[in-house]
């Protein structure tokens, strides 16, 4: 899974900040990343460079988590014993990558404990794509298929970011998502090969997932002011509008190969560029679901506090069983 | 209560014969735990056959501030590498 870039309501501009930093040592830092060296946690960094990479990763790892919802819906209902038990180890992974990004961003200084505070509150915000609700069982084939199939194009030039703890996690979230992906789009094989219900539930997902896949890229590069300086500092290696264009360009003739149409009437393959053509992103709908107007925005948000506050006794039972252990010891 | 748990690191063994290496991190109340959700968040995949977790409070690091210190000096030992030495051709097994 992925993440846009959403900025927080407080979050300054780079520029302001950076003018406070010792032009010495921005100077160096700049070469090393420029010289596509890796940055450590230990390491000299620039503040906005630091705050760029917490809210960018914390995104991500809440997109991972808050991801495992729309999913673990149909764990219940799968249709066979086969289907639950690959659904079963793909949300589970999920919740792996949202604890590999967790720790990542931990170690730029900020708590676990303030980024689910984060998330809870609403301040933290998380993949637009997570607050559409999945209706039908093909809506798990599309979700494998279209949003890890764009989760993989974003994230495997982020296995080259320039801080090294998020590379790393990147490259271990990369190793385990192609399975994400193939088993989605086996799911759409399945049913757009089978009864005309089949077909037609597996072209409906493709219908209402697509255009919100699209979205997931992020804001076009001409409104999204912060993706200059996120290149230049290796902390993004493409842009959104680059990125979003090569999915569609693998996707459509996947769409292809198994009969299902894809929902754009000006998608059109552009002889000249060597790409597809397609249509307008209606921005409109998606700066709606980044306000957190999604149709399932609030129920995902419950649903993640109702489990942290559930979960209180266990955390609790926990820390008191270490403690008592740890007292035992002691005294023997 | 403080249910902050601590902060354990994770190094994994891949197989036997090989060292453990560094794979990342958890949090946990104790060590057990630790253990426990080192396996469950770095090994679903048979990626190793033995776990560490050590508490992250317990790792001393060196700064970056003193890689000069450190590491340089040894940039210019080259003499410490056998591609240094110059034998005469036609020498064998050496």
């Amino acid at each position: 899974m992925y993440t846009t870039e959403l900025k927080d309501k407080n979050q300054k501009s780079a520029a302001v900040s950076l003018a406070d930093e010792d032009p010495e040592k921005l100077a160096a830092f700049e070469a090393r990343v420029a010289a596509d060296d890796f940055i450590e946690p230990k390491d000299w960094m620039p503040e906005a460079y630091r705050k760029t990479l917490v809210r960018q990763i914390s995104q991500h790892a809440h997109s991972e988590i808050v991801g495992m919802l729309p999913e673990g819906n149909w764990i219940t209902r799968a249709p066979n014993l086969r289907r639950k038990a690959i659904l079963l180890a793909k949300v589970q992974d999920e919740g792996g990558h949202g604890l590999y990004l967790y720790a990542a961003a931990e170690t730029l200084g900020t708590s676990r404990e303030e980024m689910i505070e984060a998330l809870h509150s609403g301040k933290a915000k998380y993949s637009t794509i997570f607050n559409y609700p999945t209706l039908t069982w093909a809506d798990i084939g599309a979700i494998g298929w279209l949003v890890d199939g764009a989760a993989i194009m974003n994230q495997v030039p982020l296995q080259r970011t320039s801080y090294g703890p998020y590379a790393r996690a990147m490259v271990r979230i990369c190793k385990e998502e192609s399975f994400h992906q193939r088993q989605g789009y086996e799911i759409m094989c399945v049913l757009a090969a089978g009864t005309p219900e089949q077909k037609r539930m597996a072209q409906d997902a493709l219908d209402r997932w697509w255009w919100p896949s699209l979205m997931m890229f992020g804001p076009p590069d001409d409104k999204s002011p912060n993706t200059a300086q996120s290149v230049r500092w290796r902390i993004k290696r493409e842009t959104n509008d680059e990125l979003r264009q090569r999915f569609v360009d693998v996707t459509v003739p996947q769409a292809e190969a198994i009969g299902l149409r894809v929902p754009d009437p000006a998608l059109h393959w552009n002889e000249a560029r060597g790409s597809y053509d397609f249509g307008d992103i209606d921005w409109e709908e998606f700066y709606a679901v980044v306000r957190g107007e999604g149709p399932v925005a609030r129920e995902r948000t419950q649903a993640r506090v109702k489990a942290w506050e559930d979960g209180a006794w266990v955390r609790e039972a926990a820390a008191a069983h270490a403690s008592k252990r740890a007292m035992k010891m002691a005294a023997e | 209560m403080n249910a902050n748990w601590p902060l354990w690191e994770v190094f994994v063994r891949a197989k036997n014969g090989l060292a453990h290496k560094h794979a990342g991190s958890v949090h946990a109340a104790d060590a057990r735990m630790a253990i426990e959700a080192a396996r469950d968040v770095y090994t679903r995949r048979m990626e190793g056959v033995s776990l560490w977790v050590v508490p992250s409070s317990a790792i001393v690091a060196s700064d970056p501030k003193e890689t000069t210190d450190l590491f340089a000096p040894a940039e210019d030992k080259v003499y410490r590498h056998p591609t240094f030495y110059t034998i005469p051709g036609g020498v064998k097994n050496i």
